[in-house]
Formats: structure tokens, sequence, C-alpha cells
């Protein structure tokens, strides 16, 4: 029972992880890989992470449950937003260039708004 | 059954980070190597454990701890980097 909810968490970790670097592999806008990469990255090593705590209820485990499985958890969802979120920050203010078929830009507007009444100050 | 998810596992897993290693070569700019390090550290991560289960030894679950932590802390310090030309920010500028 153990070996199958193991093996299907593997398979979930595993289409998760897969997606996240084909998105990264083949997306052609850095915001549109760090689409890809931040979500499923954090989804599909969680998942992996977690088939290791519950593998280590098993017979077939040398040890039992340990709490640094569930902190390496919380420290993959704590750091992989956090991390995106910086590095797209960057890439904002580098001026890395969009996609040609890009659309909308909502933080340019945003921007404008904010900086003009101290342009007339 | 569990030999071979974790065979099949290690086999995807390695091709994830091969895919990642490419953007990390040839990605156009820098922002992108930054990414792909860091989806090659969180892939690692999820190797070791996968490791750890086929092995059924379980004794590589702090090595995954420490890298999950190390690939956050030089992925925070590589975007202020790229943000502002400092890592560690001084008052006097």
């Amino acid at each position: 029972m153990i070996v199958v909810i193991v093996s299907l968490l593997l398979l979930i970790g595993l289409v998760f992880t897969f997606a996240g670097s084909l998105g990264l592999l083949r997306l052609p806008d850095i915001f549109c890989r760090m689409h890809a990469t931040g979500k499923s990255s954090t989804l599909g090593v969680s998942s992996i992470v977690l088939a290791s705590f519950v593998f280590s209820f098993s017979s077939g485990a040398a040890s039992g449950p340990s709490i640094k499985e569930l902190l390496t958890i919380v420290f993959v969802f704590l750091g992989g937003p956090v991390g995106a979120h910086m590095i797209a920050r960057a890439a904002y203010r580098s001026q890395v260039p969009f996609h040609a078929r890009t659309i909308v830009n909502e933080w340019k507007t945003i921007e404008e708004e904010i900086t003009e009444p101290q342009r007339n100050c | 059954m569990i030999t071979v998810v974790t065979s099949i596992a290690i086999f995807v897993l390695t091709c994830c980070i091969l895919m990642a290693a490419y953007r990390v070569i040839a990605g156009p700019s820098q922002p992108d190597r930054v990414i792909a390090l860091d989806v090659i550290a969180i892939n690692m991560v999820g190797l070791i454990l996968v490791l750890d289960i086929k092995s059924g030894q379980r004794v590589y679950i702090d090595a995954a701890l420490v890298i999950a932590l190390l690939s956050f802390l030089g992925t925070v310090s590589l975007a202020k980097y790229l943000a502002g030309g400092t890592v560690i920010d001084r008052g006097d500028r």
C-alpha cells in the first residue's frame, strides 16, 4: 500500500518537474520561462519529498520518519516564489526584452502613473 | 515496482537537469541563466531524494535540505547583484 502511494507521488512529481524543465527549455521569453519553472518545479519537488517522507513509514526504510523532509518542503515552498519574484524584478529593471507578441504590460502603466506627479512638482 | 519507478525517475530528472544545463549555456540573458541554475539545484534535491528511496538508506536527506537552502541563498544574492550591481547594501549608497 505504501509502495503504491510512494510510486504515485513520484510519478506526479516527475510530470510536474518535467513540465517545468520543458517550459524552461522551450518558452520564448524569460517571464514565460519563470512562469513555467516557478510553479511546476516547486510542486514537483515537493511531491518527491513527500514521497520520500511517506516511504520512511514502510518496512524497507532504514530509519523512521524525520522532520527534515517537512523542513525541506517548507524551504522549497518559501524559497521558490521569493527567488522567482526577485529574479523577475531584476530582469525587468535590467531591461530584458519581452517577447515580440507580448500584449499587455500592466506594470509599465502603473509606473507611469506613479512617476507622473513627481515630474509636475 | 518501486525499483522501476525510481529508475524512471532518475532518468527523467537527469533529462530535466540536462535541459536546464542547455539553458544555462545558451540563455540569451543573465537572469535566464540564474533561473536555470535554480532549476538545476531544485531538480538535484529531487534526484538526491529519489536515490535515497532507491537505496532505502535515508542518509542523503541532510544534503537535500542543505542544497535547498543554499540554492535559495544563491538565487537571492544573484538577483540582488543583477538588480543593483551590489550584493550587500551599505548605508552610503
